[in-house]
């Protein structure tokens, strides 16, 4: 059922909030610097709720289905975060407010710091990168500044798996580095001797996903580490893929000086239909003073009588803002309160789960679907959608498929290694039956390519729109409503 | 705590893929670094949790117990109930990024309506879907501008009184790249006007940048200077606050080619910083050099209507190390927020809105005025924020502003030293007749002590 | 799939054909196979501009990919396709005519040793395949 448009919904003079007349006298309004006509649509606020509520209806979230998105983290979004987020005494404070009247908020990321520290072993941590990508900005931002401060100002290579995400090289171009790209080898792993190959003195550095993306735990790690260190370089750790290394390996021991986290994958904020996200980084001692601020510091120590007084910094030689103030602190609020609720070993217990679950389905599935790197995998693993004997399905007629059998599709075409990759990360959140109805349906699945492969070609059958014709959206470019003047 | 197995699924789980325990699994780590012991408080329950982080809330102040009068870039406006509750559908929040569009048609459409409306408002012909914030968003406009141009023209020229924090996010992300000058004249006497950049403007610039109203609140008209920025060759960018375009003539009409800004004062909370809402708006001929998302509209093959994620080809996922940016997530919920806030107040919601802040600032202006010691420096006209000329230090009458419930105004000497004993005071309509009177009562006792 | 003899090929799947000493250039058949429907195609030089060997020379997008186009030559620009951005559907159609992209008066011909012939790259295709 087709839903209009809020502008097709429009009624003249209709309205969705009252507001009270000024109680002030009125003043003129500034000469030739007002506009004539605001082209915004007008509807009453049943009209809107109405609205939202039946476009709602045609998304797949978490809430309602099975979401294995390998690289993504789907995993349960706990409804305590929402309440702890929503207090007024967190969500009225202004950004900038005298410090003496937000120690809740500084108290709070203050501990967040620490916390992330500690789980990742690192000894100081900025909160204030927006997301992933930005988290990933900042880290190598702070490799440059490092070497730039030093007086070396020849390291322009950074060194990236061709496993990597795209925001890797896209990160790196940005920061003004030469990517060098690093072939993985036939057990999945990073080729250590292309890698060593490309250490010299022009090393800035690498880019590091660990465990890798094709969801396998990086076996030469320390080797690579030791490799680029030993050629003056630091390595930057991409830390999309820590929810299966809570309480099982610290990246900083692993010998990385720098990671981002997503606080939107392993932290367990919601995301959104695409944000907001939330991407601190942690660092080595050495990278703190480049650090992106302000952080949150210790003013005055306190005591037994006397909690600390909370401040913010921006450390010494900082590589600057990120963006305005500070964070996105309601996300943070979530994250502390996911941390609190389970302490050491209930975050171990989320990575185990984790690994344990991506285990069983790929036990499950891989005498189907060809699992390219096959050993024990961590929380995600890879497998390829396609069979000699069905000639022409890939694996997005697969994913499309999937959807019939309501389940959301695996990430697919990631990483471009693999052939018609699928990467499915079910997460620890979901249950035996859960995974058991997943395998089955893929099972069912391969059946059907081999026998009835149209029913995946047209897939899907039963949702609000089937597929889209993507050509006609690049060609048209219909980007915002017809009805507006300007359009 | 989330995780539902049972210790018998676990042994069954384990059987089938072949190994005898949990710990099996981690081989792969090496064994002086597996297992940590991490120093962290011991879980707590649900109850507890929430009870934590109520106390810590608590220890704040907010808007919500004082009367607040600070802005300089996020503001204190009234969110209608409405628009949290359709945020918490769970269809909404816990659904990720639209990959599959058969299956995310709610979030195709809510972000197609949203880009709409921001176009609608800036007067600009394509809106993406949306930044971090309108300092990212103003960093993005720095670099398509340098990417417009390949590297031929690689100077910025900036206004001074475009926002502190938007300026130190443009240079952090510019300075990666070779060769590339910011230029911020007359930051020492950043009351300016727009005609003072264009000594700066050559054959050599890429971009101008501005803000409307700028971060004193104050508004000019920029026709002109937009016709002398593109004779010059350059493109010409205006960052600005939406709920104030409810009033004012739009960017698009007077020769924007880039339109950034903060959403956060389309009813989103102010949240100590974030999140917050980078919009992006410009014209369909460099619609290809925009970072971020874009959502279009097609069909599927039986002629239905749908959305989907388009010109990909751009971004991080497929250009890898050619892209202009990295930006892989847009702000989705609180687009959908700021969409729903538009729908909401619409054409006549939004304009009121805008007078009330206007005409409540401008009184809370005329009697500041007249308070004995105090004087209200901007001229021009302006929005709903002013700069008030203080017979002491700022920080000083904030003190006592607070003793008596109000959150001053911003101490604009922290970021422009030449402003000694200014206090930038923001009005919007969250603040009645009476709360203004109020402050000029307690600044009348300050001018008197 | 297509593969002209008269022309040379290059390992980027750009193809090259020479008139005196005059190279006009576009891209191959395999190559439009594999990007799939183009959306969009901007050539990124200008008439009278100077071209290196490996310069890219224009962009491609498709639904699904993004590809430069380079140069096999060095020379000046003296001709670019107009028409071409207007009709980006054209790279599918009719690769090897109507979407010739640029042509470059070369200064230095020996260049064109390196390329392959349509026996090579028809080979170079068929190992990609498999």
């Amino acid at each position: 059922m087709r839903e209009p448009t809020i502008y097709e919904l429009s009624s003249p003079g209709r309205k969705g909030v009252s507001y009270p007349e000024p109680d002030v006298p009125k003043t003129s309004l500034p000469d030739g610097l007002t506009r004539s006509d605001l082209p915004l649509p007008e509807l009453s606020e049943l009209d809107v709720i109405r609205h939202f509520t039946n476009i709602s209806k045609k998304n797949y979230s978490i809430d309602s289905g099975f979401y294995p998105l390998g690289s993504c983290t789907m995993k349960y979004n706990p409804k305590i975060n929402e309440e702890a987020a929503r207090l007024p005494g967190f969500s009225y404070t202004h950004p900038l407010q005298p410090i003496e009247t937000v120690q809740g908020n500084l108290a709070l990321m203050y501990e967040l710091q620490q916390w992330l520290a500690e789980i990742s072993g690192f000894s100081a941590v900025s909160l204030q990168p927006a997301a992933g990508a930005q988290g990933e900005f900042s880290g190598v931002m702070t490799i440059r500044a490092y070497h730039l401060h030093r007086g070396d100002n020849k390291r322009i290579k950074m060194l990236i798996p061709d496993s990597a995400h795209g925001t890797n090289p896209a990160t790196a171009s940005m920061c003004g580095f030469e990517t060098v790209g690093i072939p993985t080898d036939s057990q999945g792993n990073v080729d250590l001797e292309a890698l060593k190959a490309a250490c010299d003195d022009t090393l800035a550095g690498m880019m590091l996903t660990n465990p890798n993306t094709l969801g396998l735990f990086e076996q030469g790690i320390l080797e690579a580490v030791e490799a680029v260190h030993q050629a003056g370089g630091l390595v930057y750790g991409d830390g999309a893929n820590l929810n299966a290394l809570l309480g099982i390996a610290r990246p900083g021991d692993l010998g990385l000086d720098v990671m981002h986290f997503n606080l939107h994958k392993t932290f367990s904020t919601p995301h959104g239909g695409g944000g907001p996200g939330s991407g601190p980084i942690g660092v080595k001692e050495h990278l703190a003073p480049f650090l992106p601020g302000p952080i949150v510091t210790i003013i005055e120590e306190g005591n037994n009588e006397v909690p600390p007084l909370y401040g913010l910094e921006m450390p010494e030689h900082s590589i600057g803002r990120v963006k305005s103030f500070f964070g996105n602190f309601a996300m943070m609020v979530r994250a502390y309160v996911y941390i609190s609720m389970h302490g050491p070993e209930g975050l171990r217990k989320v990575s185990e789960n984790a690994v344990l679950n991506a285990n069983y389905v790929r036990a499950l599935v891989k005498d189907t679907y060809k699992v390219t790197y096959d050993r024990i995998c961590m929380h995600e693993f890879v497998a390829e959608g396609h069979w000699n004997d069905a000639p022409g399905v890939i694996a997005l007629d697969i994913a499309k498929r999937l959807i019939d059998y309501n389940f959301h599709p695996p990430t697919n075409y990631f990483p471009l290694i693999v052939h018609e990759a699928l990467m499915i990360e079910p997460t620890e959140t979901e249950s035996k039956q859960t995974l058991d109805q997943f395998a089955e349906a893929l099972l069912k699945i391969a059946e059907e390519a081999k026998t009835d492969p149209s029913l995946l070609k047209e897939a899907p059958h039963h949702t609000p729109v089937g597929r889209l014709n993507e050509v006609k959206a690049a060609k048209d470019l219909i980007l915002c409503s017809c009805e507006l003047p300007y359009g | 705590m989330f995780t539902p197995h049972t210790d018998p699924e676990r042994a069954e789980m384990l059987k089938t893929i072949g190994v005898e325990k949990i710990e099996d699994l981690f081989k792969d780590v090496p064994e002086q670094f597996r297992f940590p012991k991490l120093d962290l408080p011991e879980a707590l329950s649900e109850m507890e949790a929430i009870k934590q982080a109520q106390d810590l809330a608590t220890a704040n102040e907010s808007a919500r117990d004082l009367v607040c009068f600070l802005g300089a870039g996020a503001y204190n406006h009234y969110t209608p109930a409405a628009v949290d509750s359709l945020l918490r559908r769970g269809e909404f929040y816990t659904a990720y990024t639209p990959y599959q569009p058969e299956v995310s048609q709610g979030t195709l459409q809510a972000i197609f309506e949203f880009q709409s409306l921001v176009a609608a408002l800036t007067g600009m012909e394509v809106t993406n879907a949306s930044h971090y914030d309108g300092a990212t968003a103003v960093a993005e406009a720095g670099i398509m501008a340098y990417h417009h141009f390949r590297g031929k023209r690689l100077k910025v020229v900036v206004s001074p009184s475009l926002h502190p924090q938007y300026r130190d996010v443009l240079c952090t992300y510019l300075c990666g790249i070779e060769g590339v000058q910011i230029v911020t004249p007359d930051v020492e006497s950043p009351l300016s006007n727009p005609e003072d950049l264009l000594p700066y403007v050559d054959d050599q610039t890429a971009l101008v940048f501005v803000q409307y109203p700028d971060f004193f609140g104050r508004i000019f008209d920029f026709t002109e200077l937009a016709e002398k920025v593109h004779a010059a060759g350059a493109l010409f960018a205006v960052a600005t606050n939406p709920l104030s375009l409810g009033l004012l003539k739009p960017p698009g009409e007077f020769g924007a080619d880039i339109v950034v800004g903060e959403g956060q004062s389309l009813g989103l909370p102010l949240a100590y910083g974030g999140p917050y809402l980078g919009l992006f708006s410009t014209k369909m001929e460099l619609v290809r050099k925009i970072a971020g998302r874009l959502v279009g509209e097609t069909e599927d093959k039986n002629g239905n209507r749908g959305y989907v994620l388009t010109l990909t080809a751009r971004e991080q996922h497929i250009r890898r190390e050619k892209a202009t940016s990295n930006i892989c997530t847009n702000q989705g919920l609180l687009a959908l927020a700021a969409t729903i806030y538009m729908s909401l107040l619409g054409k006549n919601g939004l304009q009121k809105v805008a007078e009330l802040c206007y005409h409540k600032a401008h009184y809370a202006a005329e009697k500041i005025n007249q308070i004995n010691g105090f004087s209200v420096i901007s001229k021009s006209p302006f929005f709903n924020e002013f700069i008030v000329d203080c017979p002491l230090p700022v920080d000083e009458i904030n003190l006592h502003l607070l003793d008596q419930g109000i959150l001053g105004g911003f101490d604009l000497s922290k970021d422009y030293p030449s402003m000694q004993n200014k206090m930038l005071v923001a009005v919007t309509e969250m603040n009645s007749k009476a709360d203004i009177d109020l402050l000029c009562e307690i600044l009348k006792e300050v001018s008197h002590a | 799939m297509k593969i002209p003899g008269d022309l040379k090929f290059t390992k980027g799947d750009e193809w090259v054909k020479v008139d005196g000493n005059i190279a006009t250039l576009g891209i191959t058949d395999y190559a439009q196979d594999h990007l799939s429907d183009v959306v969009f195609v901007e050539i990124t030089v200008s008439q009278d501009d100077n071209v290196k060997a490996g310069t890219t020379v224009a962009t491609l997008e498709s639904v699904k990919a993004a590809a430069d186009v380079n140069s096999p030559v060095s020379g000046k620009v003296i001709e670019i396709n107009e028409s071409l951005p207007d009709a980006p559907e054209s790279v599918n159609t009719d690769p090897f005519d109507s979407a010739w992209m640029i042509k470059v008066e070369m200064t230095n011909p020996a260049e064109l040793d390196a390329l392959m012939d349509a026996a090579a790259y028809e080979k170079y295709c068929e190992e990609r395949e498999s």
